[in-house]
């Protein structure tokens, strides 16, 4: 996803859209190579030529980790509403009913009890794909209802972030959330609670500085964007280059930010071992 | 007076006249104190009609005033014997945020907040009140300090926002300010949080999280800086006064969310017109805000504060809040 090409500063490419007169190839926005659908979707969603990670939607998500068939969405009805009567360059209700159509989804994550090799996790899963999978009320009040299911039921919780960071058209009332959703967190931690954060690209601004950071475990996927400033702002405001790799996975890695990068076709597997190494201390 | 503000202009040249005035009834030894005092009272009266229509991007314009009261101001004032601590034991000490324990009123309490400078020398050293991931953790280090004192903690918010800098990326201020922000709900002595200028973003939450939380009358609180949201939103950072309108960022609009608990009046034409009456009015409301406390610090739990941060900007408060509205 990331590409160095111009200069050191990287960047999200956009999502190449399927082609409607020719839906089962998909050209590759980072090598440019033609990719037969349906093969690509096999590959989960990973260009077998060069290795650029497409976007997953929520529902790939959930498909590529959990069991099937063991997923109970909560709270899906729950939807936003435009309480700062924002526009910009178009009306954040429109926003949202354009995000709604697009996802088939009310929200920006989607949260649930599921089960990863049997074992029962409560999962929210963001989806970039709705108004850049930024938090506002709903996602914070979905993270922290399913914070406190995950406290009630003694399940592990697993978030995986996807997005630009807090929502604008939402003001402050967005700002706290990142209140919110740490608050809910601190307290299922300090019950003993086994929160595993992955962030998948891009996880930036109040996302990655409020529960995205707070995991027991951060993991990763390779090459995603994930930082709290955009890497723009920081080059204008230190007028300094910025380093090759800035804000990758890789980079943050080095640094010691996060734990691990795993590769999409191996995250299931490490996080059931996560699971099952958790499940075998608590008896 | 040196610094007026574009809408201050009136003000400005009411001031200059009557400047002129008593240089004249000196220089020339006559008495023009009739028409000094009907000047003077011209000025009182068109302050009070500017500052009672302020645009959200003019508040804008006076939570950044440089004449402010500053942290140090406040604690100077407040808390006159202070010792001030360094360091986040990590890695430096990042004076963007300043932390010291004094007496207040015979009882020790810590004060903790964003540094912003006087002048060019002062704020290149406090890097403009923009803290680093060091910074952060200095905060919530004195904050711990803060329960081992068993002293209550006042947080002085006025920042653009946490620093966006390589390094900054590098020693991870999204850890730093999400870290922060999970602690502040454990810290076990009472907590009020000010904001006394700038309430920008992350880097403002980053200590803002308590038991009671205070705006000053013309100070902000924003998701994001208007300039940063116009040009994300709008394509276009001149736009930024059109963006404050949209955020609701002023104390009213914060007050009227109901996301924050009081807002603390300034004096006429704002703190940076009467910086003595500003800090002795926060002064009162520190003292208020200790009164209130109805347990000692040593029984103390931060329950509460949770409970407060989980309803407010929940679901259920938006939409009940959204529908009286309409």
């Amino acid at each position: 996803m990331i590409s160095f090409s111009k200069g050191n500063t990287p960047k999200i490419l956009k999502q190449q859209e399927k082609n409607a007169d020719n839906p089962d190839w998909i050209k590759c926005p980072s090598c440019r190579s033609i990719q037969y659908a349906k093969q690509l979707e096999e590959n989960l969603s990973v260009c077998p030529k060069c290795n650029y990670y497409f976007k997953l939607s929520a529902d790939e998500r959930i498909k590529l980790l959990l069991d099937e068939g063991f997923w109970e969405e909560l709270d899906a009805s729950l939807s936003s509403f435009d309480i700062l009567h924002f526009t910009d360059t178009k009306p954040y209700a429109k926003r949202l009913d354009d995000s709604i159509l697009k996802t088939n989804h009310q929200e920006a994550i989607l949260t649930g009890i599921g089960k990863i090799e049997t074992l029962p996790v409560a999962i929210g899963v963001m989806d970039f794909d709705f108004v850049g999978g930024s938090m506002g009320i709903v996602v914070g009040e979905k993270i922290v209802r399913l914070v406190d299911k995950a406290a009630l039921n003694h399940t592990p919780l697993v978030l995986v972030s996807s997005s630009g960071g807090a929502r604008m058209q939402e003001g402050i009332f967005s700002l706290m959330q990142m209140a919110r959703t740490s608050a809910a967190i601190g307290t299922f931690q300090k019950q003993g609670g086994l929160y595993l954060s992955i962030l998948t690209n891009p996880t930036t601004g109040g996302v990655s500085a409020s529960f995205a950071f707070l995991g027991d475990i951060i993991i990763a996927e390779p090459a995603s964007l994930i930082g709290f400033a955009g890497a723009r702002v920081i080059e204008q405001t230190t007028k300094q280059k910025l380093p090759a790799g800035f804000q990758t996975a890789e980079f943050l890695l080095e640094h010691g930010q996060i734990d691990k990068i795993v590769e999409r076709k191996n995250m299931r597997k490490l996080v059931a071992r996560l699971l099952h190494f958790y499940n075998k201390g608590q008896t | 007076m040196k610094n007026y503000l574009p809408f201050e202009k009136p003000l400005s040249d009411l001031e200059k006249k009557i400047e002129e005035l008593e240089k004249d009834s000196i220089a020339n030894n006559i008495d023009l104190s009739s028409s000094l005092e009907s000047l003077r009272q011209e000025l009182i009266e068109e302050t009070k009609l500017i500052y009672s229509q302020l645009t959200p991007w003019e508040t804008v314009l006076i939570a950044r005033h440089p004449e402010r009261p500053k942290l140090m101001d406040y604690i100077r004032y407040l808390i006159p014997d202070y010792i001030y601590f360094c360091g986040d034991r990590h890695y430096t000490d990042d004076r963007a945020i300043f932390g010291a324990i004094g007496t207040f009123q015979g009882k020790p309490i810590m004060i903790i907040g964003h540094n912003k400078g006087k002048d060019t020398k002062e704020n290149i050293q406090s890097n403009f009140g923009m803290a680093n991931p060091e910074g952060y953790r200095k905060a919530i280090r004195l904050m711990h300090l803060a329960e081992k004192f068993q002293c209550p903690l006042v947080t002085l918010v006025d920042t653009q926002g946490a620093y966006p800098g390589i390094a900054a990326e590098e020693h991870g201020q999204s850890e730093a300010i999400a870290y922060n922000l999970r602690e502040m709900f454990q810290i076990r002595v009472p907590i009020l949080v000010i904001v006394t200028g700038e309430g920008g973003s992350g880097g403002a939450l980053g200590i803002g999280i308590g038991d009671k939380v205070l705006m000053l009358q013309h100070s902000i609180y924003s998701v994001i800086s208007p300039e940063g949201c116009a040009s994300i939103l709008y394509r276009d950072a001149s736009k930024a006064s059109l963006a404050a309108e949209k955020l609701k960022l002023t104390s009213q609009d914060l007050l009227r969310f109901r996301l924050i608990d009081g807002i603390i009046p300034e004096p006429l034409g704002g703190a940076h017109r009467d910086q003595k009456a500003m800090l002795e009015t926060v002064k009162k409301e520190v003292q208020q805000f200790l009164e209130e406390q109805s347990v000692s610090n040593r029984e103390f739990k931060p329950d509460k504060r949770t409970e407060k941060f989980l309803k407010m900007a929940s679901y259920e408060t938006t939409l009940n809040l959204f529908q009286s509205q309409s």
